[in-house]
């Protein structure tokens, strides 16, 4: 059965070969459908291979399938081929999974797109290049479908591509992973320099001989490609502009798989960041940082997808702090439950934009809990497991990614701790603000004010103050103007809804710490990461605290948020415009660099190009014509004059041959 | 015998000299071609001198060839001036000037 | 080996026609050059060419300095006289003032290198050629003889290709001055290249105006005889 993971993701392949010339003819709902069952084909196959992999003595879990030989130069030999050992099945097994529910969750959301087909074709391209990244055996084939996942990324953000937001941030999307892409690059060639090789395998048996400097450079360089893959600090701006793609790409993308790509490059190169304790610190601080500047952010936000945008910016953080901790089990348990709760949320998210007529602003919403029961409550669940309220799914990853933080450094801890305060916390004002309270978007849509508040967030200065904003999404509903009749979706997009709430739910028993038999996911992941995972003995009494300690301080967090906004809207000292405009780092990035590159570009346009270079060359052409004109005088016409040149030609001949006579 | 053959080629340089700037600075073409025929023999003799320095008969050969192919060049090139000049008596080397660029 | 130029002792009778030849060569030079008149200049040419005929006798050159005077002075200065005739031979040039700007102070300049140039590579000693190549001038046969060996056998191919050539002139001659036929305006040969409204800053129209009759034609060395009476 092993043996059959070529399929995993030759369906999304095959479905992307059929739906992209045909996918027109197929139609709605048709080419979804195929695009869903492709997908979920190859979670069969996930299935079937995880199984077959299970079987296996945990020694012996890792299987190679090589394919052929991808090009081969010198000593440059680079091969196309799987890598089928429980960290990639793992990745393999949620990606597919989520990306069914997903597509399928789509067939229902995108149903009034005229580009219905189009959307799945990225889609199951998407989740081809995706499976390619996790499943890979050498790093080149690896950054194939890394790049795959980024130009996806950038065709599904601007897939509505005439509205001028979401074009331009497909391209911001698409820069800021480039940026990344650049370490990720340079680490490949320190790689190949120093090992020879792009095999995981043979590389890591390699580590070896490679001296510290390079070895700290070329995890600090992966994880630069992880950073704009990720979207942590720097390079975080572009994941909330590409909430102006369709939901389900949010959720499928944005949230569950493409960004968690760079926490499994953290996790495939455990050998790397363990010789170079440095750079695992970097990771860790950066990843620490990024969570809480993250969450503060997310504090302050007025779209219903923005608030989720950071978050998942935020809880990528802490992944990071994972990984640069030496905790590789606790980063992949976090990502598989954050996979879960955070689809859920972005999927319940598109639910309530479907019924509030596109509209996003969460000021302007309110009671929809008995208008939308089931939305409601899957959002609740999905909620209190981000919090880590027990015994959801969070609670039990982000405690022990907490546990492990406090085992590098209580600050590292603290920050995490005061995050996680935070998520509940903002994640809840989310929630009150959109179930709970008063019905606010009777008056708010007669008085149109919803629109603007909606869009007066980070990402959208840039169009300019007071300018005519972005338009909202189109309508991908068919309801007309007027007040919004808010209703839970059809079953196509419940299901899901419901599936990925059970995950959230359950998800978290896969690893517990109660006792040594049950932390499965431990125990699956330790041919891997075993050998270079932080170990560290708590005693149970520590942990037992340690949990309390998570319990309360997500209880807290629910509490504030419920105290906070269960009846009030505004609270203008808690949302100040710093948090509101992301800290002003992207407004940074505009005023000191992008305006610059684009005061450069007109200058050498305008003088560079005008003046120099068309001077030189309109010189030269001028050069030829005038010296042409002065020497055409030569030619008089006077037989004499030229009769006078060849005498004077005699003369300096002669001279020549004089000066050679003495030799 | 003799003259130091130094004494020849000194004579035919002064020769040659006299016969390019003659080239130069005579308008009258007719003038202007006796120039060159003193170039000419001014060659003639240098290449009889080298014949007597290096007692070779191929300098005579030579003096022998460059005077018959003088007097094709006299026949030929005063066919040409006959042709030019013909239509305007009087006309000098000045007044072709009709090919200035 | 630097040949030693000076082959023997200098007899006085040898000295002496050597000076003589040399200043008649010379001013004969100067002749050509500063004579106004072309007729006169043509004259001077004689005398230098009779002058150069004298040297080759002293180089030991018989038979071309006979063929010298018949051909180059005998001939060709004949010709020269006839074009001369033709195309109208008394007006005076003036040799001081010269259109061109500077052309007579760069010639005398240039003139004057050439002078020192050609001196100077006749003084160096570098005669390197091997000796007897082609024959040996001195020996028992006379100069003709050699001469004649020579051509004959070793430079036949030339030979025979200046025969050619002088067939080629004769044809170009004809072909040149030959009147074209179908003509309205006066005849003669393409003028275009003279502006015909230029002043003329050399010779006047030739006294019975044969210029723009065009009646002459004929090449110069086989003018029927009625053209030349004619004038």
């Amino acid at each position: 059965m092993i043996h059959a993971a070529f399929l995993i993701p030759l369906f999304p392949l095959a479905g992307f070969a059929i739906l992209a010339p045909f996918g027109r003819k197929l139609g709605n709902p048709l080419a979804g459908w195929l695009a869903t069952a492709m997908v979920a084909a190859s979670f069969v196959v996930t299935a079937l291979v995880f199984a077959g992999l299970f079987q296996l003595a945990p020694a012996h879990r890792s299987f190679t399938q090589s394919w052929f030989t991808w090009f081969a130069v010198d000593k440059l030999n680079v091969g196309a081929g799987l890598l089928v050992d429980p960290l990639s099945m793992t990745m393999a097994a949620f990606v597919t999974g989520v990306s069914t529910l997903i597509h399928l969750y789509s067939i229902g959301y995108m149903e009034h797109d005229e580009q219905f087909p189009k959307f799945f074709v990225y889609l199951n391209l998407f989740v081809f290049a995706m499976l390619m990244l996790v499943l890979a055996d050498n790093f080149v084939l690896s950054f194939f479908g890394w790049e795959g996942v980024g130009v996806c990324s950038y065709f599904l953000i601007a897939f509505w591509f005439d509205r001028a937001a979401a074009a331009s941030a497909g391209k911001k999307a698409m820069i800021y992973n480039r940026i990344g892409d650049a370490g990720f690059l340079l680490a490949l060639f320190l790689i190949f320099e120093r090992t020879g090789s792009f095999q995981y395998h043979t590389v890591f048996a390699r580590l070896g001989h490679v001296g510290q400097p390079s070895l700290i450079a070329i995890g600090l360089l992966l994880f630069l490609g992880a950073v704009g893959k990720s979207a942590q600090i720097p390079l975080f701006p572009w994941l909330a502009d590409a909430m102006e793609g369709p939901t389900p790409v949010s959720a499928l993308i944005h949230a569950a798989t493409m960004v968690t790509a760079g926490v499994y490059l953290m996790c495939r190169i455990s050998p790397v960041l363990h010789a170079a304790p440095d750079a695992a610190h970097v990771v860790a601080w950066v990843g620490a940082c990024t969570a809480f500047v993250a969450a503060t952010i997310a504090c302050a936000q007025n779209d219903i997808k923005k608030v989720l945008a950071y978050s998942t910016v935020s809880q990528l953080g802490y992944m990071f702090l994972a990984a640069g901790s030496g905790a590789y089990v606790a980063a992949v348990f976090l990502m598989l439950t954050h996979a879960f709760y955070k689809a859920l949320l972005f999927l319940g998210a598109g639910s309530v934009i479907h019924a509030m007529d596109e509209e996003q602003d969460i000021k302007t919403m309110g009671g929809l809990a008995k208008l939308m029961p089931v939305t409601a409550v899957t959002f609740l669940i999905g909620w209190l497991s981000i919090a880590g309220v027990p015994p959801f799914s969070g609670f039990w990853s982000k405690s022990e990614v907490l546990l492990n933080a406090w085992a590098v450094s209580p600050a590292l801890w603290v920050i995490g701790a005061v995050t996680a305060v935070l998520t509940a916390y903002y994640m809840g004002r989310e929630y009150f603000l959109v179930f709970l309270g008063k019905r606010r978007w009777n008056e708010a849509r007669q008085t149109g004010d919803g629109y603007a508040r909606a869009h007066a967030t980070a990402g959208e200065h840039l169009a300019g103050e007071g300018s005519p904003l972005t338009t909202p999404e189109p309508v991908a509903g068919g309801h007309g103007a007027g007040p919004p009749h808010p209703h839970d979706p059809g079953w196509v997009m419940r299901l899901p809804l419901i599936v990925l709430a059970g995950l959230s739910v359950l998800g978290g028993f896969i690893d517990l710490p109660f006792h040594p038999n049950l932390d499965l996911l431990e125990r699956w992941l330790n041919p891997v990461v075993g050998g270079t995972l932080l170990v560290h003995h708590f005693g149970v009494g520590q942990e037992w605290a340690f949990a309390l300690v998570d319990a309360a301080l997500a209880i807290t967090g629910v509490l504030l948020a419920g105290a906070l906004w269960r009846a009030a809207v505004e609270h203008r000292r808690l949302e100040p415009r710093l948090l509101a405009m992301a800290w002003y780092i992207d407004w940074a990035y505009d005023h000191f660099i992008a305006r610059p590159g684009d005061a450069l570009a007109a200058f050498s346009a305008a003088v560079v190009d005008s003046k120099l270079i068309d001077g030189a060359v309109n010189g030269v052409a001028a050069a030829v014509r005038v010296s042409g004109e002065r020497l055409r005088r030569i030619q008089s016409g006077y037989v004499r004059s030229y009769a006078l040149g060849i005498v004077a030609g005699i003369v300096v001949l002669a001279a020549y041959v004089l000066s050679r006579a003495g030799s | 015998m003799s003259i130091g053959a130094s004494w020849y080629l000194v004579l035919a340089a002064i020769l040659f000299t006299i016969g390019a700037v003659g080239l130069l600075v005579r308008r009258n073409v007719l003038v202007m071609f006796m120039c060159v025929e003193l170039m000419l023999n001014a060659a003639n003799l240098t290449f009889v001198t080298f014949s007597r320095v290096l007692n070779d008969i191929g300098g005579q050969v030579a003096v022998f060839f460059v005077l018959v192919v003088a007097a094709a060049e006299v026949v030929v090139g005063l066919g040409i001036l006959v042709a030019i000049f013909r239509r305007k008596s009087g006309a000098t080397a000045d007044d072709a000037h009709v090919l200035k660029g | 080996m630097p040949h030693d130029l000076v082959l023997g002792a200098a007899t006085l009778p040898d000295a002496l026609t050597f000076a003589i030849a040399a200043a008649v060569t010379i001013i004969g030079a100067f002749g050509v050059v500063l004579a106004r008149n072309p007729v006169h200049a043509s004259l001077m040419l004689v005398m230098t060419l009779f002058g150069i005929a004298v040297l080759f006798v002293e180089e030991n050159a018989q038979f071309l300095a006979a063929v010298q005077i018949i051909v180059y002075a005998g001939a060709i200065v004949v010709l020269f006289l006839f074009v001369i005739m033709l195309l109208g031979v008394d007006r005076r040039e003036r040799i001081f003032a010269d259109a061109l700007v500077g052309q007579r102070v760069v010639a005398v300049i240039l003139g004057i290198l050439v002078l020192v140039e050609v001196i100077l590579l006749a003084h160096h000693r570098w005669v390197t050629g091997a000796r007897s190549v082609a024959g040996s001038l001195s020996g028992s046969s006379s100069n003709v003889a050699q001469l004649g060996r020579s051509i004959f056998t070793t430079y036949l191919l030339p030979f025979e290709v200046t025969s050619a050539l002088l067939v080629v002139a004769v044809i170009g001659a004809i072909v040149l001055s030959r009147r074209p036929r179908r003509r309205q305006t006066e005849g003669g040969a393409p003028d275009a290249l003279v502006d015909p409204d230029a002043p003329s800053l050399s010779l006047p129209a030739p006294r019975g105006g044969s210029a723009g009759t065009g009646a002459a034609d004929g090449a110069p060395a086989v003018s029927p005889p009625e053209e030349v009476g004619a004038r």
